[in-house]
């Protein structure tokens, strides 16, 4: 296992729903979850991996999603069991449209 | 004026046949042979140096007659030039370790790619060339003529006739070809029949036919249990079906075998038809009959489907189905591999399919190294022909985007869709090709391209669509190659603000550009979602085989 922290600055989100659950924790796949932050012009993100190593490509897929979404004044954790970054930018996708109500 | 030339024989292949033919009749043979005397045969009727044609694609295989031959003495055979579609099995490699054969020409190696590499590199067998399947069906009527092929058939009568079943496959080329150039045509079959249910080939093309003491081989290639489809790939799918089959109204297309184009066909009675596109795209097909295709099938979205073969279990619905299937008056379906693969080439408006390596040219390329895969038909059905003349609106779109409004001729849509990662986090786009290295150490003429880029029109990934016909420069190209190529080496590299542009010019399009949301995204979303759903939709007609029953 390997815990990874990050935090990025990001336009607010609105909210629609005091946390979103998505995904599952299987093979290639993930569970995430998010829920309100202290910084609302930020976000911050706890990832539990089962591989190690992919450190840095976490973070680009992070910091791409957070550029291109607002998600500050969130906190999102993650349980990964090697998911490839495609499965992970839908799952934060599909996360925080459940978040917002769909409202990106 | 002067004699015509006396010492010039006119007929030798035909005297080479006669000779074979009564060393035959002198040991004995006639048309039926006993199966244990299959191996004398083969050594009496083919000749050192002659050029053999193995049948054998990625489902029927000749496999008693290959294994058969390969345990002829190599002091009687040898240095045989074997032309095949496909090197699928052992015993067509122990050919070459065994000295029988020499130099071969072929199309794809597919589970023999690792110890043919090994065979080239020992330099233990010669490669003509790497072809795609027209390209060598079209050599066995130039230069490549067999002298005795070796094919498989489902039955034969007294008369030796043969029925092929549905896999007909590539049968009616070979024999098109031995038999009427002076060769032997030689057939396993499964079994001696009073009456066939219809005649495939006709008894006075076919010199010899043995019963096969069990039944040909043939592999359930194109089976897709749904079961193993993921949320990715139904993303992309989506991606797919909205920007590209919409946005074209593709009606005549060719699919890849891969997971990501079957997450397409079982989103066609769900999405697809969702966003008002049934009977607008996907209706008439080049297509093996895949069983994740049988819910757009039941739901009255496809009209027409011609096969370059059969597949396991899919006999009984494909019977029942022939308004949809070529079928023979018998009422099982009739494949034939050219043919399918004509209609692949120049009346298809689309082929989509994946691959294992992209470039930043678009090249693509399913060989990597240590492994001689070769390309089967993928290159055929993935290139533009420049010699088609009629048109069709999604012809002609691409054709404009390409070429501007008065283009004089259209394109065809090269669709290759990918994940930028495969297993084991390795990417998909790379700087260079594998096939390059293999082209090296293989001394290779030419490095083992499936598709050319110069035919690649768009690339899907689960990041977006890259649309290579808007592209005006090579540099255009590369970033709109890199701006979908996900977070892969290729893809961190790109110029973002290059990108930004490529997508405000819908070069590029993301899920969102699109007007999807990622929430629908799911594996709910597909048609069926196990094989024992595919059953059901089937009415109980498929029969899927063992391994794929899971309940």
């Amino acid at each position: 296992m390997e815990n990874l922290e990050f935090r990025f600055t990001a336009h607010p989100a609105r909210p629609a729903a005091g946390a979103a659950l998505c995904g599952v924790v299987g093979s290639g796949n993930m569970e995430i979850l998010i829920r309100p932050g202290d910084e609302a012009d930020a976000c911050t993100v706890s990832i539990k991996t089962s591989a190690r190593g992919f450190g840095k490509i976490w973070e680009a897929v992070i910091a791409d999603f957070a550029s291109r979404h607002p998600v500050g004044g969130t906190r999102i954790a993650i349980n990964d069991m090697g998911a490839t970054p495609a499965v992970v930018t839908l799952r934060l996708a599909q996360a925080l449209g459940d978040y917002t109500g769909g409202a990106q | 004026m002067n004699a015509p030339n006396p010492i010039r024989a006119w007929d030798s292949r035909r005297q080479g046949r006669q000779r074979r033919l009564e060393r035959a009749a002198s040991l004995g043979f006639e048309r039926r042979i006993a199966t244990p005397r299959i191996k004398e045969l083969l050594e009496a009727v083919i000749e050192p140096r002659d050029r053999v044609c193995l049948e054998g694609n990625n489902q029927k295989q000749a496999d008693f007659l290959s294994e058969a031959l390969a345990d002829c003495n190599p002091e009687r055979l040898h240095d045989l030039h074997m032309v095949q579609s496909v090197l699928a099995l052992a015993s067509h490699v122990d050919l070459f370790e065994r000295g029988i054969a020499s130099k071969l020409d072929f199309s794809f190696s597919g589970p023999q790619g690792g110890r043919l590499a090994r065979l080239v590199q020992d330099r233990q067998i010669e490669i003509g060339a790497i072809h795609t399947y027209l390209e060598l069906f079209g050599r066995y009527f130039v230069d490549l003529t067999p002298n005795v092929c070796l094919i498989a058939a489902q039955a034969v009568d007294a008369a030796g006739n043969l029925y092929t079943g549905p896999n007909t496959e590539d049968t009616p080329a070979i024999v098109e070809a031995t038999a009427f150039k002076g060769g032997i045509v030689i057939a396993q079959v499964n079994e001696l029949v009073d009456k066939l249910p219809r005649v495939d080939v006709p008894a006075d093309w076919v010199d010899f036919y043995v019963v096969a003491p069990r039944p040909n081989y043939i592999e359930p290639l194109f089976t897709r249990d749904p079961a193993q489809i993921t949320d990715v790939q139904v993303l992309m799918a989506m991606m797919a079906l909205k920007g590209i089959y919409a946005e074209y109204g593709v009606k005549r297309l060719n699919h890849g075998i891969g997971f990501d184009t079957a997450a397409i066909e079982l989103l066609l009675p769900t999405y697809a038809t969702e966003l008002g596109l049934k009977g607008k795209i996907c209706t008439h097909w080049a297509l093996n009959p895949h069983p994740t295709l049988i819910p757009a099938i039941e739901s009255g979205c496809v009209e027409s489907i011609h096969s370059f073969g059969s597949e396991v279990g899919m006999e009984n619905y494909i019977a029942a189905r022939s308004d949809i299937f070529f079928t023979g008056a018998d009422g099982s379906m009739r494949s034939n591999r050219a043919f399918s693969q004509t209609a692949g080439l120049y009346a298809c408006d689309m082929f989509i399919g994946s691959t294992l390596q992209i470039d930043l040219a678009g090249n693509s390329s399913t060989a990597t190294l240590g492994r001689i895969t070769g390309f089967g038909g993928a290159p055929n059905m993935g290139s533009d022909p420049h010699g088609r003349r009629h048109a069709s609106p999604a012809w002609l779109k691409a054709g404009r985007e390409a070429g501007g409004p008065d283009a004089i001729r259209g394109r065809k849509l090269v669709v290759q869709m990918v994940e930028t990662f495969r297993e084991h986090m390795a990417p998909v786009f790379v700087e260079e090709l594998d096939a390059w290295k293999l082209k090296e150490s293989m001394g290779m003429d030419l490095p083992p391209i499936m598709i050319y880029g110069d035919d690649v029109t768009h690339i899907v990934t689960e990041e977006g669509i890259a649309n290579l016909l808007l592209c005006r420069t090579p540099e255009e190209r590369e970033q709109a190659i890199r701006g979908v190529a996900g977070f892969t080496p290729v893809g961190m590299a790109r110029d973002r603000k290059m990108v930004e542009q490529l997508r405000q010019r819908g070069i590029i399009r993301r899920a969102e550009d699109l007007g999807i949301d990622p929430r629908r995204a799911n594996r709910d979303l597909l048609a069926a979602r196990s094989v024992k759903d595919l059953v059901r939709w089937s009415g109980g007609l498929y029969a899927p085989p063992t391994r794929f029953r899971n309940w």
